[in-house]
C-alpha cells in the first residue's frame, strides 16, 4: 500500500522528468525503459473484459480492492504504453477510492506528456485514467450498497 | 547537390537533423515542384479546357502538356491512353468498377497475389461481390516472391482479370510483371499492374510490358498528392463504360440521353486536380534530368549498405528478402514491438513507418503484426543509415540489459 500521498507521487515523477530536460529522445527512452521494468501480467488477466479500447496499442488492466484502496495491475503488448501505465500505477495504485476518483493528475501536462507521445497516445493515456476512475467508482459503487 | 533541391530535408526534429525514410508511404517534394504549384495559382488559375481566354488556354496547356509527359514517360502508344486519377486507389477503383462490369459475370475469377495493398484487394472483392464472381490469390513465399507455378496452376479460362503489384511496398519485392501479362493474355485475361511503387524506382514501359492497365500515383514519385494516372490501351478503355458521371465527360447531354466524350476525358468527370496535375509535370521532368542508371545503382548501393548494417543488429529480421527488389527494408526486431521502434526512432529524428502498411493479409502470412519499414529514396544517404543502425542498437540495448 502506498504511503505517499497522490500529489507527492507526481511531483517526484515531475522531479524526475524535469532531469531528463526537453530532449524527448531520452523521455521516450526513459518511458521505454519504465515499460520494459513492469512487471507483465499473469495470463489469466491479460483477456478481453480487461482489454481498453480507445488504444491503438492493446492494454489490459485489473483493477482490484484490497483494504478499501484500488490495486491496479496492467499490461501493454508495446513497451511504450506500459510505460505510460506503469506511471499510472504509480500513482493511482494503493490509493484509497475517493482519492483516485477526486484525483488532478497534473503531472501528465507538467511533464509535457502530450508533445512526447503525440495526440493518439495522448488518447489512449486519457482513455487508461476514464477506465480507472470507472473501476473506483463501481467499487464505492459496491461498497455502499454493501452497508 | 540533390539534397538543396529539398528544402524540407534541411529541417529538424526534435532538435536532431530530419532523417527521411518514409519514401514508400510518399517521397518529399523538390522546390520546382512547389514552384510550379505556386506559379499556376498566382500567374494563371482557370479551370480547363472549353474556356476560350487566354488563362484558361494557357492553364489547359500546362494541364495537357502533363499528360504528354506521362506518355513519353511510361512509353504509351498515345496522350489518349493517359487518364489522370486521384492516386492509385483510385485508379484501381475505377478499373474494377469499369472493367469489371464490362467483363465479370458469376463464376468468374480475378487474380491478384497475397502481397497486395488493401488497395489492390479491396476493389476488386467488391466488384466480384457484386458481379458473383471470385476473387483468387496467387501464394508467395518466405522470401517474399510470387511462387510463379502457383500463379499459373491458378490461370485459367475463368480469370478475366489479372490484378498484381509490380513493386511490394511492404517487401520491395519486384514482380516478374511482363511474363506475369504474358502468361495472363495467354489465358485471355486482362492484366492491371499496380505501379504505385515502380513507377519512381523503375523505368515504366508500358508498351514493352504489354499491360492492358498501368496505375501509379504522383506523390510516390516527387510530384504533389491527389494525382494519379491510370494508364490503358486504347482497344481496353474503349470497351470499359464510364465510371463517374458529370461534366468534361460528357459530348451532348439531354434528359433523355447522354453522348459520352472521347478518351481520355470519358473518364476524367468534373474539374480535375489541375495545380497538381500541372506540379506532376515538374516531378516527372525533375526525374528525368537525373541519370536513370546512376539513381537505380545508387539505390541498390543504399540498399546493401542497410541490409549489410541493420543485419548487425541483435534479434533482427528482415522481412521481405526477395532476389530482384528495390531500396526498401522492412524487418521486426525479437522481442520489441514495431511500434516502439517507431515511436523512438521518431523521438531521435527518423522517420519510418510502422506496421501492416495496408497489407494485412500479408502480415498475416508471416504471422506478425507488422513490420517497421524504411524506405530509401535518392536523397538518402549512408550516414542517415549509420544513424537508424545506431539508435536501433540503443533501443535493443534497452530490452537485452
Ligand atoms: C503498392 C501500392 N499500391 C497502392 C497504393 C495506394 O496508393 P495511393 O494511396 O496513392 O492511392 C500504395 C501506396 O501506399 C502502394 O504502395
Amino acid at each position: 500500500m502506498s504511503d505517499q500521498s497522490i500529489n507527492e507521487i507526481q511531483d517526484e515523477i515531475i522531479d524526475e522528468f524535469a532531469i531528463l530536460g526537453d530532449d524527448k529522445e531520452s523521455t521516450v527512452f526513459y518511458i521505454m525503459e519504465l515499460g520494459s521494468n513492469l512487471e507483465p501480467l499473469e495470463d489469466r488477466y491479460r483477456i478481453d473484459s480487461n482489454l481498453i479500447k480507445g488504444c491503438q496499442s492493446k492494454v489490459w488492466l485489473e483493477a482490484e480492492l484490497e483494504d478499501d484502496r484500488l490495486v491496479l495491475k496492467a499490461d501493454s503488448n508495446t513497451d511504450i504504453t506500459k510505460g505510460l501505465i506503469s506511471l499510472l500505477i504509480r500513482v493511482l495504485s494503493g490509493q484509497s477510492l475517493d482519492n483516485v476518483i477526486n484525483a488532478d493528475l497534473y503531472f501528465i501536462e507538467k511533464i509535457g506528456m502530450h508533445n512526447v507521445i503525440g495526440s493518439q497516445r495522448s488518447n489512449g493515456l486519457a482513455s487508461m485514467i476514464k477506465q480507472i476512475r470507472l473501476y473506483a467508482i463501481a467499487y464505492k459503487t459496491k461498497l455502499q450498497s454493501q452497508s | 547537390m540533390i539534397r538543396e533541391q529539398f528544402r524540407i530535408l534541411s529541417r529538424e526534429i526534435n532538435g536532431r537533423p530530419l532523417v527521411y525514410f518514409d519514401n514508400a508511404a510518399t517521397t518529399q517534394k523538390p522546390d520546382v515542384v512547389i514552384n510550379a504549384i505556386s506559379e499556376y495559382y498566382q500567374d494563371y488559375n482557370a479551370n480547363i479546357h472549353r474556356g476560350i481566354h487566354t488563362l484558361a488556354e494557357k492553364a489547359t496547356e500546362a494541364y495537357e502538356g502533363t499528360r504528354r509527359k506521362v506518355k513519353e514517360y511510361i512509353n504509351a502508344s498515345s496522350s489518349d491512353e493517359v487518364i489522370f486519377t486521384y492516386g492509385t486507389t483510385d485508379g484501381i477503383n475505377l478499373a474494377a468498377n469499369s472493367l469489371g462490369r464490362a467483363t465479370l459475370n458469376k463464376g468468374d475469377e480475378v487474380l491478384i497475389s497475397a502481397m497486395e495493398h488493401h488497395s489492390n484487394i479491396v476493389p476488386w472483392q467488391m466488384i466480384c461481390e457484386e458481379r458473383g464472381a471470385i476473387l483468387r490469390v496467387a501464394p508467395i513465399n518466405d522470401a517474399g516472391e510470387l511462387i510463379y507455378e502457383e500463379y499459373l496452376k491458378l490461370l485459367s479460362e475463368k480469370v478475366k482479370i489479372v490484378s498484381i503489384v509490380h513493386v511490394s511496398n511492404s517487401l520491395g519485392t519486384i514482380n516478374p510483371v511482363k511474363k506475369i501479362i504474358a502468361d495472363a493474355h495467354a489465358v485471355g485475361a486482362y492484366v492491371l499492374i499496380d505501379g504505385a511503387q515502380a513507377a519512381a524506382h523503375l523505368g515504366v514501359d508500358v508498351q514493352d510490358l504489354d499491360c492492358d492497365l498501368y496505375a501509379f500515383s504522383s506523390h510516390k514519385m516527387f510530384g504533389p498528392t491527389g494525382v494519379g494516372v491510370l494508364y490503358g490501351k486504347r482497344a481496353v478503355l474503349d470497351l470499359m463504360p464510364p465510371y463517374r458521371g458529370g461534366g468534361e465527360m460528357i459530348k451532348e447531354v439531354t434528359f433523355e440521353k447522354t453522348t459520352y466524350n472521347d478518351l481520355p476525358f470519358k473518364f476524367e468527370a468534373g474539374t480535375p486536380n489541375i495545380a497538381d496535375v500541372i506540379g506532376f509535370s515538374s516531378a516527372i521532368d525533375y526525374i528525368n534530368a537525373l541519370d536513370k542508371n546512376s539513381v537505380q545503382e545508387y539505390e541498390k548501393k543504399l540498399l546493401e549498405y542497410g541490409v549489410s548494417k541493420l543485419a548487425e543488429i541483435d534479434g533482427l529480421k528482415f522481412i521481405g528478402t526477395a532476389k530482384d527488389k528495390i531500396s526498401v527494408i522492412s524487418f521486426i526486431i525479437e522481442d520489441v514491438h514495431p511500434f516502439d521502434i517507431g515511436m523512438m526512432l521518431d523521438a531521435g529524428g527518423v522517420a519510418v513507418r510502422t506496421g501492416h502498411h495496408c497489407t494485412q493479409p500479408l502480415m498475416d502470412y508471416y504471422n506478425i503484426e507488422g513490420t517497421v519499414r524504411a524506405s530509401l529514396s535518392i536523397y538518402n544517404t549512408e550516414a542517415e543509415i549509420d544513424i537508424l543502425a545506431e539508435k536501433l542498437k540503443a533501443i535493443v540495448k534497452i530490452k537485452r540489459k
